[in-house]
């Protein structure tokens, strides 16, 4: 047994603590300021307002897809550029700035018990370049011919060649815009990952860390590896378009006319795109595995459930993440070998994936489950994962994967996997921590019928694509016109889908009211409302003050999971809790 | 949790051995590298990050010159000089690179210095150092035009594969714009030695961090990274 519940004595301090900087004016203390509590609400603040034009855009493709060709603004070229749009700012612009730029930046200090990022100089760089990496892809849609609509995958030839929409402007903003997301995220990453190296308080080890540190960690550190593949890829297509090289262009004969291309691998590119696109899944899902998992400790009052085994699960998941990538090719054509390997690849990451899935439900085995707001998003958030992920144990099949990849079901099952289930956790997630972040709670009534209708909505969305894309739906069509295998019925089917869409897509909007009204008129939260062990529970101030921790860096005694502590005041025992006596190290 | 933490009870602790052991060494209480500050992990995490840069492009080059059907020209007669009325193949590259790695050797030495204190040594071989490296780049651009005068560009050259220039041109670009970066940052780091900012702890104009002799070994670090990726450039595009 590992008696990770165990106290032991205050180890001397390594290092000696930071001087902080001090800002000295509104300008540095508001705008073009270094605390990561700062750098992390501007970062939130930029990724939804981005994710909620993306969100705007997947109304109009389902409007297009339920009412084909009743809205004259939806042509053919723009659902193409809603699509490429949608689909590229939900994953990068959205999820993977909020996790690791919001949530990393406000949390990884304060759980670790530091003042601060290690360089908090660059961390503020960081926010800055991604602010300019946003309004780049904004730009996109102002500039002639519109945003690209190359898909979000934006594959060559089609993504530079005449006919796709935007080929004149928007994909050069967009791999511009991309380029700068991935210099802003190193400037970032680099200090996430230092910080929990290095920077941690007297006591808090690595095992001790809770686990959506791990999960930001480790994310971080593979956005280091897989972002530069996608850096590569999108200056050579930038070379490709602008200079007229051909990395990625075979010969190609257009309207009847030989391009200047030619010897080129459109291949290499999906091979780079993958080797960044596959761990990007992972990216934004092992932060949500981390969150998801203080969420459940805390809010059903129990320890969680093998954390060692949650730890080395993340590890694995990470690692293996990175030789499955070609999974997302196979209708490319591979040599059957290769197809062998990334199928087998892929589905050994469910291994690591279930371990992690049994233990949040054996913490909540007999726990003291609360239904609080974050409890049922953490909750929702189990539930849709599996759904998503055992559709993804079929997709990891060649065969299988070979007639559903271009269709509806695929839509489906990345949208469980990777669109509401980690939705779900940063809804979850912002519910939890807005009472430290702002010192209020957010209103309770409306969070439940914000993740009801969210919720069961998304699966009215989603469900039903399953069935579509068995049905032989393809992905990407703008409308379906007159098929033979279609019945008329599927279009019932997408009528329900887009008003599903769209009343999930309205109740978003009172979650963006909740989030302005309980800054102002929400209920005083006081230092700890959930009870929690972790150290960002345990700040003298609410919201903690510039350096976090006053005077003096708390220490930290025990792991981050002491609920249900016998004759604890109040049943926990936070992290930086002493000891009550030397003799309880015995009884241990 | 396994006890890797000094304690100050006197008592002597067991320490896991085997894997135990090696898990909880990393995992270790406040810093999982003891005797790195910060900024040195920042930077190898940095460079690790680079490296994957690195292998993308070099094994990009490599799909493009499997990929294309038109013959690959050859590097030995591309980069060749013509001296003295002699063809001398990969003559300047050759140079190029002997510069680039005497180079590393300043650095290294600057290190040294700078651990001692030395100010003006430090600061003379820093300023060698970028010495070096601003003929490097000199050279390159002279080869650059070079080519450029011959007829190669990104999209075509005369003798074959238009991906020869493409891959050259974006490698060795890239490549070149690291040397530059690192010339630049070389010499406001031997701007800072001088000024002696390094011995007062004076503080970084943006970062207003305190100063130090580390500074140039995390600058060592980056420019010896430089010089390793120029060695499998030279290696992969030159003479394969
Ligand atoms: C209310 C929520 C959402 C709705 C109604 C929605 C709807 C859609 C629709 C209709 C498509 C196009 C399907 C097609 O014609 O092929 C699509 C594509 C896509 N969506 Fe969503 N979506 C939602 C949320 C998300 C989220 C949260 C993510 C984050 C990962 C996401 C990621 C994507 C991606 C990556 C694509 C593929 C784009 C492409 O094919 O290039 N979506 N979505
Ligand atoms: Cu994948």
């Amino acid at each position: 047994m590992v008696d990770l519940g165990s106290v032991e004595a205050i180890p001397p301090a390594e290092t000696a603590d930071v001087e902080l900087y001090h800002p000295k004016s509104w300008l540095t203390k508001y705008v073009f300021c270094q605390d990561a509590k700062v750098i992390a609400i501007q970062y939130s603040v930029t990724a939804l307002a981005i994710g909620f034009v993306a969100l705007v855009l997947s109304w109009l493709m389902r409007l297009q897809l339920a009412f084909p060709g009743s809205f004259a603004f939806i042509t053919p070229s723009s659902y193409y550029q809603f699509i490429t749009m949608h689909g590229m700012i939900m994953v990068i612009y959205l999820l993977t700035a909020l996790f690791l730029g919001g949530f990393g930046n406000y949390l990884i200090p304060l759980m670790l018990g530091a003042r601060d990022m290690v360089f908090p100089y660059v961390n503020m760089l960081s926010y800055w370049i991604y602010l300019l990496a946003v309004l780049v892809l904004i730009a996109t849609f102002f500039t002639p011919g519109g945003p690209t609509g190359a898909g979000w995958t934006l594959y060559p030839p089609q993504a530079i060649l005449e006919g796709t929409p935007g080929q004149d402007w928007g994909i050069i903003l967009m791999l511009i815009s991309l380029i700068l997301f991935i210099i802003g995220f190193t400037m970032g990453g680099l200090n996430y990952v230092v910080t929990v190296l290095q920077g941690r308080t007297r006591g808090m080890t690595l095992m001790r860390m809770p686990l959506t540190i791990w999960g930001i960690f480790t994310a971080a550190i593979m956005a280091l590896l897989a972002f530069p593949a996608l850096l590569v890829g999108a200056i050579m297509m930038l070379f490709d378009r602008l200079l007229g090289t051909s990395f990625f262009m075979p010969a190609i004969v257009q309207a009847g006319e030989h391009l200047k291309y030619g010897g080129g691998s459109p291949i290499l590119f999906q091979h780079l795109f993958w080797f960044f696109g596959h761990p990007e899944v992972y990216i934004v899902a092992l932060p949500a595995f981390g969150i998801v998992s203080d969420l459940i400790s805390t809010h059903a009052r129990k320890n969680i459930f093998g954390y060692r085994m949650m730890v080395w699960a993340i590890l694995a998941i990470a690692i293996l993440s990175f030789v499955v990538w070609g999974h997302h090719m196979y209708i490319s054509g591979m040599n059957p070998p290769f197809g062998f390997f990334f199928a087998t690849s892929t589905l050994i990451i469910a291994v690591p994936t279930a371990i992690k899935v049994y233990n949040w439900v054996l913490t909540l085995w007999r726990g003291d489950i609360h239904f609080t707001v974050p409890m049922l998003f953490a909750l929702g958030f189990i539930v849709t994962f599996v759904n998503g992920g055992i559709t993804g144990l079929f997709l990891g099949n060649v065969i299988v994967d070979v007639p559903l990849s271009a269709t509806m079901f695929v839509v489906a099952h990345f949208h469980m996997v990777m669109g509401v289930a980690p939705i779900l956790v940063v809804f979850g997630a912002i519910y939890h921590w807005y009472p430290k972040i702002t010192g209020r709670m957010m209103n309770e009534t409306l969070g439940r019928i914000h993740f009801w209708i969210t919720f069961l909505g998304a699966y009215a969305i989603f469900f039903p694509m399953h069935y579509l894309g068995f049905m032989g739906a393809p992905r990407r069509y703008y409308e379906m016109g007159e098929t033979a295998f279609m019945p008329a019925s599927a279009m019932t089917l997408n009528i329900f889908i887009t008003i599903a869409a769209l009343i999930v897509g309205a109740v978003q909007l009172a979650f963006a009211f909740n989030l302005i009204w309980s800054l102002f008129k929400g209920r005083e939260a006081g230092g700890n409302p959930w009870r929690a062990t972790t150290l960002e529970w345990q700040t003298p101030q609410t919201p903690p003050g510039h350096g976090n921790w006053g005077k003096e860096l708390p220490v930290v005694y025990r792991w981050a999971y002491d609920y249900s502590a016998p004759g604890a005041d109040g049943g926990f025992l936070p992290q930086n809790q002493p000891p009550a006596a030397p003799a309880s190290r015995a009884a241990a | 949790m396994t006890k890797t933490a000094l304690t100050n009870m006197g008592e002597s602790i067991a320490r896991p051995t085997g894997w135990a052991g090696f898990s909880a060494d990393w995992t270790s209480d406040q810093r999982a590298f003891k005797s790195a500050s910060w900024g040195k992990v920042m930077i190898w995490i940095f460079l690790l990050s680079d490296t994957f840069i690195f292998s993308c492009f070099l094994i990009s080059y490599m799909t493009v010159r499997m990929s294309t059907t038109a013959p690959w020209p050859n590097p030995s007669e591309v980069f060749a000089l013509t001296i003295g009325g002699q063809e001398i193949p990969l003559i300047l590259i050759a140079i190029m690179t002997f510069i680039l790695i005497s180079s590393s050797g300043t650095m290294a030495m600057a290190v040294n210095y700078g651990y001692r204190r030395d100010r003006v040594k430090t600061t003379a071989l820093i300023l060698a150092t970028a010495a070096f490296g601003a003929s490097f780049v000199g050279m390159q651009a002279f080869e650059w035009t070079k080519l450029i005068t011959e007829g190669v560009r990104p999209w075509g050259n005369p003798w074959g594969a238009p991906q020869f220039g493409s891959s050259f041109f974006l490698i060795t670009g890239f490549h070149g714009t690291h040397v530059t970066i690192g010339v630049i940052f070389l010499l406001i780091i031997a701007r800072k030695v001088w000024r002696g900012d390094f011995d007062h702890e004076r503080r970084g104009f943006f970062t207003s961090r305190k100063g130090s002799y580390e500074n140039v070994e995390t600058m060592g670090l980056y420019w010896h990274f430089v010089d390793l990726v120029w060695v499998f450039i030279f290696a992969l595009f030159y003479l394969w």
